[in-house]
């Protein structure tokens, strides 16, 4: 069934020639990122103002529209301190490492019908691969500066990563089964229906999983203010500290990207252009976690590690091969009929679930 | 499909560089004397809240999630048999369904074996 008059597939090489393709995609990434990363720090630091009934940024430009830009040439020109115990290179080489997997991850997605930098044919695995890359830069952070705090960071952050990648990459699974195929405009290109109505439980474990490694807050315990200072980026300063806020914030756009090409069909969608539905879905998405942030508190590391072992990890297991019976029955498609059937379960499982489990003494030792 | 992860290659080395830049902009703005840079001791020194940091932050240091990393690297090596098992699950059909749950089954037991010896608690 064609959406709308955009549909048309565009070819691989698009503008003509391996060389201009790869520039002219390279160059719209980089750009596109910039300006959403923006756009995201200005819709994020208004909402949050409207969620604590303040006014927010609103002296730069109409309705303060030129904040972040105001803030990003402030930056530029502050002094850069590197503190005299930290190790030089790794604390310069950071935030350049924390900052570019995130750019790499909008290397596959699709923003038009076959219109990628690359359709790799594994592109959802390699989107895990490279997602896991900036935490290396946020241990490099918080080991190079030579602060305990920092270093409390980065350990904090190793255990994150790590335990959150499992049960995303077993959502992702789910999504896999409907469609057979890794690459993600084949992914895109079979969601008749968007996935969310045949993964609700895989869309909201996908969505924690996702906050927890972008570390949003309620999950953000590696820069938790109240307990470790600033976490990773005490140290850092100047244009290095800007880099990071910039890595959270592209990771944010990326991983909405993949959230919305995962589950909430992507480019797909009447009337406007594709890129632009992409970009609507995904400010959406980012919608959701600043709305998650600016409503929960944040959690204590044992509820968070409890949360994940004995909460999402069984459900998107439950979730996976629920899925993978669904297809087994129907292989040529999933009926209509099974959307209500799959809210319900997943309603029926989260109350469920979240009455078995309790997150152990709640006391963390202190030695 | 080598070709495309030429393409992927080029485009690290793009982020990279690009990444690399910013933080070079500010340095070349400190060289140029656009952006003053006058260290001294005090603003030069770890950050603890005001007191003195006592010793280096390089020691030996306990991380408090052996038991989440064994457990990780466990369900990392399942999850890697899942991912050709869901690409080609229409064609495996229901005995590659069974012989799926029967593996995840045997990893589930040493799983409830740790949440039952607590190994799933922050400690």
């Amino acid at each position: 069934m064609p959406w709308n008059w955009f549909d048309r597939p565009l070819p691989a090489d698009w503008p003509g020639g391996y060389w201009w393709h790869l520039l002219v995609f390279a160059v719209f990434i980089v750009g596109l990122t910039l300006t959403m990363v923006m756009i995201f720090i200005y819709l994020e630091r208004r909402g949050v103002a409207r969620f604590q009934i303040r006014p927010g940024p609103n002296r730069c430009g109409p309705f303060g529209i030129m904040q972040p830009m105001a803030d990003a040439i402030k930056v530029l020109f502050k002094e850069d301190i590197v503190p005299d115990k930290a190790d030089g290179v790794l604390h310069w080489l950071a935030p350049v490492v924390a900052f570019f997997p995130a750019l790499l991850i909008l290397a596959v997605v699709p923003f038009h019908n076959g219109a990628a930098l690359v359709d790799l044919d594994i592109g959802i695995l390699y989107v895990i691969a490279v997602s896991s890359i900036s935490t290396l830069g946020v241990v490099m952070a918080g080991w190079s500066s030579n602060n305990k705090y920092s270093l409390i960071a980065a350990i904090r952050a190793i255990a994150q990563t790590v335990s959150y990648e499992l049960p995303m990459v077993l959502s992702i699974i789910g999504v896999i089964v409907l469609t057979g195929s890794l690459s993600l405009n084949d992914i895109v290109a079979r969601q008749s229906v968007p996935f969310i109505f045949f993964q609700p439980l895989g869309f909201l474990i996908f969505l924690i999983g996702l906050m927890a490694e972008m570390n949003r807050s309620p999950f953000d315990l590696m820069e938790a203010e109240s307990e470790i200072v600033a976490g990773f980026h005490t140290e850092y300063s100047s244009m290095k500290q800007a880099l990071f806020y910039l890595a959270e914030y592209a990771h944010a756009f990326g991983g909405a990207a993949i959230i919305s090409t995962l589950f909430l069909g992507g480019w797909k969608g009447p009337i406007l252009p594709p890129l632009v539905w992409l970009l609507l879905k995904t400010v959406l998405v980012f919608a959701i976690m600043f709305w998650a942030r600016a409503t929960l508190p944040r959690v204590r590391i044992d509820q968070f590690m409890g949360f994940l072992w004995k909460g999402l990890l069984p459900l998107a297991l439950i979730n996976l091969f629920f899925t993978a019976a669904e297809v087994l029955v129907w292989p040529d498609g999933l009926p209509l009929a099974l959307i209500p059937i799959n809210f319900v379960a997943a309603g029926f499982l989260i109350v469920v679930w979240s009455g078995l489990i309790k997150f152990g003494g709640g006391r963390v030792a202190v030695q | 499909m080598l070709a495309d992860f030429g393409a992927i290659g080029l485009f690290l080395i793009f982020a990279f560089v690009f990444a690399a830049t910013m933080p070079l902009v500010t340095f070349t703005l400190t060289r140029i004397g656009w952006v003053r840079r006058k260290p001294n001791p005090v603003k030069n020194d770890t950050y603890e809240c005001g007191l003195r940091t006592i010793g280096r932050s390089w020691v030996q240091f306990n991380f408090r999630y052996y038991f989440y990393a064994l457990l990780f690297v466990l369900f990392d090596v399942v999850v890697i048999f899942l991912y050709p098992w869901a690409v080609g699950i229409r064609k495996l059909g229901l005995s590659a369904f069974v012989a799926v749950s029967i593996f995840v089954a045997i990893l589930l037991v040493g799983y409830l074996y740790a949440w039952k010896k607590r190994a799933l608690e922050w400690q």
